[in-house]
């Protein structure tokens, strides 16, 4: 599947906005966070500014950016609908846990509840966009939605820790983070590990009819230049550096990040912010990374029309 | 809408494309082209149509495939358009309700003012029948010609889609596949016309027939040498001058 960046921007920017919502909208109604009005200002900010940031970056990959309202009608059977929804549902309990915290120095455990859950479920319903496509089988498997859950909570959860070192340093945030990394790690090397030894869905086989009379081998393509389906359904530049990238993916985005999380327990203030600073930095790299991969790697099962064997 | 129709007719409109039959000519696609460029989704935009890396919008593709091995393979031309699934992903995926599935015939599709053009039904789709127009920034499909089919104005012969009406061998048929005996679905139980990925879930209205099984032997059976059709020397006059002429 095409890389689109936009779209890749769009998961990996908004996922760790919600993650450091969601995180913020709990932890602070259970008094573990600082409750100060200006860093609820700040952290609020860096949320929704990412949220934001990302859902406009996610409008640039659409043909008709001025018809996007209407992605908000289609919530019945659509999860891109329900994503929609969900995003813009979510500002309103933010909006007013912000509103409570920031200017009446009051913290709103309902909204912030709320706000917490419409934060999940905008990225599950994210993740069950790709979830639910079965002619990509590696989309369409059960590792997607924990995955984009983890790391949603382990890049959020990093951006606080640097926002705390600023504020007020909470070692629980810090384990907090050094834990989800751990588990993002391995929830995403047991989701390379499933789509390097899955069986394949389809074959030419099949998607000809044909497979009872022989291998189906490709003789001419229907046309000479490549079309809409080659170029967004068929890409397959990363595919030869995809172990490289796994393990760039690994390193910057999970290894070095949970190792620079637990620096602020070797070091006080000043080493620790930058460490915390580098760790946020590539742990979100990483995940852009990731995501990059997520699609690079994906086979969608047209190209069994175009040549290839199996997806 | 983009939920699917609650109460669908038994209507199941559709093709039937036979690859016993089809000799790979693509006139089917170029019709389809003719007609659509002019049609309900026109135009099917072409990005630098005389350039060197000629790109558009086409509705029906025709893939050559090489089945077999040897003796027992063979060559087998494979038109490949929108099935017309009875549970369309392309449709539920559908943000905006642009995709839909009408209840009357269930043809699939997409009205091109609600389009966004967000991309996900072609993802959406297993068959590749969806192609985005990148100049009108609209997603485009195969309307089974649903301006030639229900069209007054065409003598009811003519009233077929573009690709069965220009098919020279009649590889493509269309009718009613809901309807069990329609001469449709009698070819696809006589013939045991088949669904393209079925593991999929999304059972395809199009049906494809098989090629036929060649006879005993496949090819093997062909004599390695022909023989000459006057066996022997002619002899007489003829003979003589055989020979004369073959002198050096």
């Amino acid at each position: 599947m095409y890389p689109s960046l936009s779209v890749i921007f769009f998961t990996t920017a908004s996922g760790a906005g919600y993650g450091l919502l969601a995180l913020l909208c709990l932890l602070v109604p259970l008094g573990s966070l600082p409750r100060t009005p200006l860093f609820g200002f700040i952290a609020l900010a860096i949320a929704l500014g990412a949220i934001t940031a990302g859902l406009l970056s996610s409008l640039l990959h659409l043909g008709q950016k001025k018809r996007a309202w209407r992605a908000f009608s289609q919530w019945r059977t659509s999860w891109l609908s329900r994503e929609g929804v969900a995003a813009v549902a979510t500002y309103v309990p933010a909006a007013l846990f912000g509103i409570a915290w920031i200017f009446f120095g009051r913290i709103e455990p309902i909204a912030g509840l709320a706000a917490a859950l419409l934060a999940v479920v905008t990225v599950v319903c994210t993740a069950m966009i790709y979830r639910s496509l079965k002619p990509i089988p590696r989309w369409h498997n059960p590792l997607v939605v924990p995955t984009y859950l983890a790391l949603a909570l382990m890049s959020g959860s990093l951006w606080l820790a640097l926002l705390l070192a600023f504020f007020g340093p909470r070692p629980e945030v810090n384990v907090l983070a050094a834990a989800s990394i751990v588990v993002g790690a391995g929830l995403k090397i047991t989701y390379w590990r499933s789509i390097d030894t899955e069986q394949p869905t389809s074959t030419a086989g099949t998607a000809t009819g044909l497979g009872s009379l022989g291998a189906v081998r490709l003789f001419e393509a229907p046309h000479t230049s490549e079309n809409y389906l080659l170029k967004e359904m068929g890409f397959v530049v990363a595919r030869k550096h995809a172990t490289k990238l796994r393990r760039i993916a690994l390193i910057v985005g999970f290894a070095l990040p949970f190792l620079l999380s637990l620096v602020p327990f070797l070091f006080s203030s000043g080493v620790a912010i930058l460490a915390l600073l580098l760790a946020a930095s590539l742990g979100t790299a990483g995940i852009f990374v990731e995501r990059w991969l997520f699609f690079a790697e994906a086979r969608h099962a047209v190209t069994l029309y175009y040549g290839a064997s199996a997806v | 809408m983009t939920s699917l129709p609650e109460h669908p007719s038994a209507k199941r409109l559709g093709l039937v494309i036979d690859l016993d039959i089809c000799v790979g000519c693509h006139a089917c696609a170029v019709n389809c082209k003719e007609w659509n460029t002019g049609g309900i989704a026109a135009p099917l935009t072409d990005l630098e149509p005389y350039g060197a890396g000629p790109d558009g919008v086409w509705f029906n593709r025709v893939h050559t495939y090489e089945v077999g091995e040897g003796a027992t393979g063979r060559t087998v031309h494979f038109p490949r358009s929108c099935l017309h699934c009875a549970e369309p992903a392309c449709v539920t995926v559908c943000p905006t309700g642009a995709s839909y599935k009408r209840s009357e015939d269930g043809i699939v599709l997409v009205n091109e003012d609600l389009c966004i053009g967000c991309k996900l039904c072609s993802w959406a789709c297993p068959y590749g029948a969806r192609e985005f127009d990148e100049d009108a920034g609209v997603m485009k499909k195969c309307t089974l010609c649903v301006d030639r089919i229900y069209n007054t104005t065409f003598d009811p012969e003519d009233r077929a889609p573009a690709c069965v009406a220009t098919c020279p061998a009649s590889a493509r048929h269309f009718g009613d596949l809901g309807d069990p005996d329609s001469a449709v679905s009698r070819l696809v139980a006589e013939r045991e016309g088949y669904d393209l990925m079925p593991e999929m879930g999304y059972s395809p209205t199009n049906k494809y027939l098989p090629p036929r099984p060649r006879k005993q032997g496949g090819c093997s059976s062909a004599p390695v040498e022909l023989n000459p059709a006057v066996p022997g020397q002619p002899g007489g006059l003829l003979g003589w001058l055989d020979r004369l002429l073959s002198q050096q």
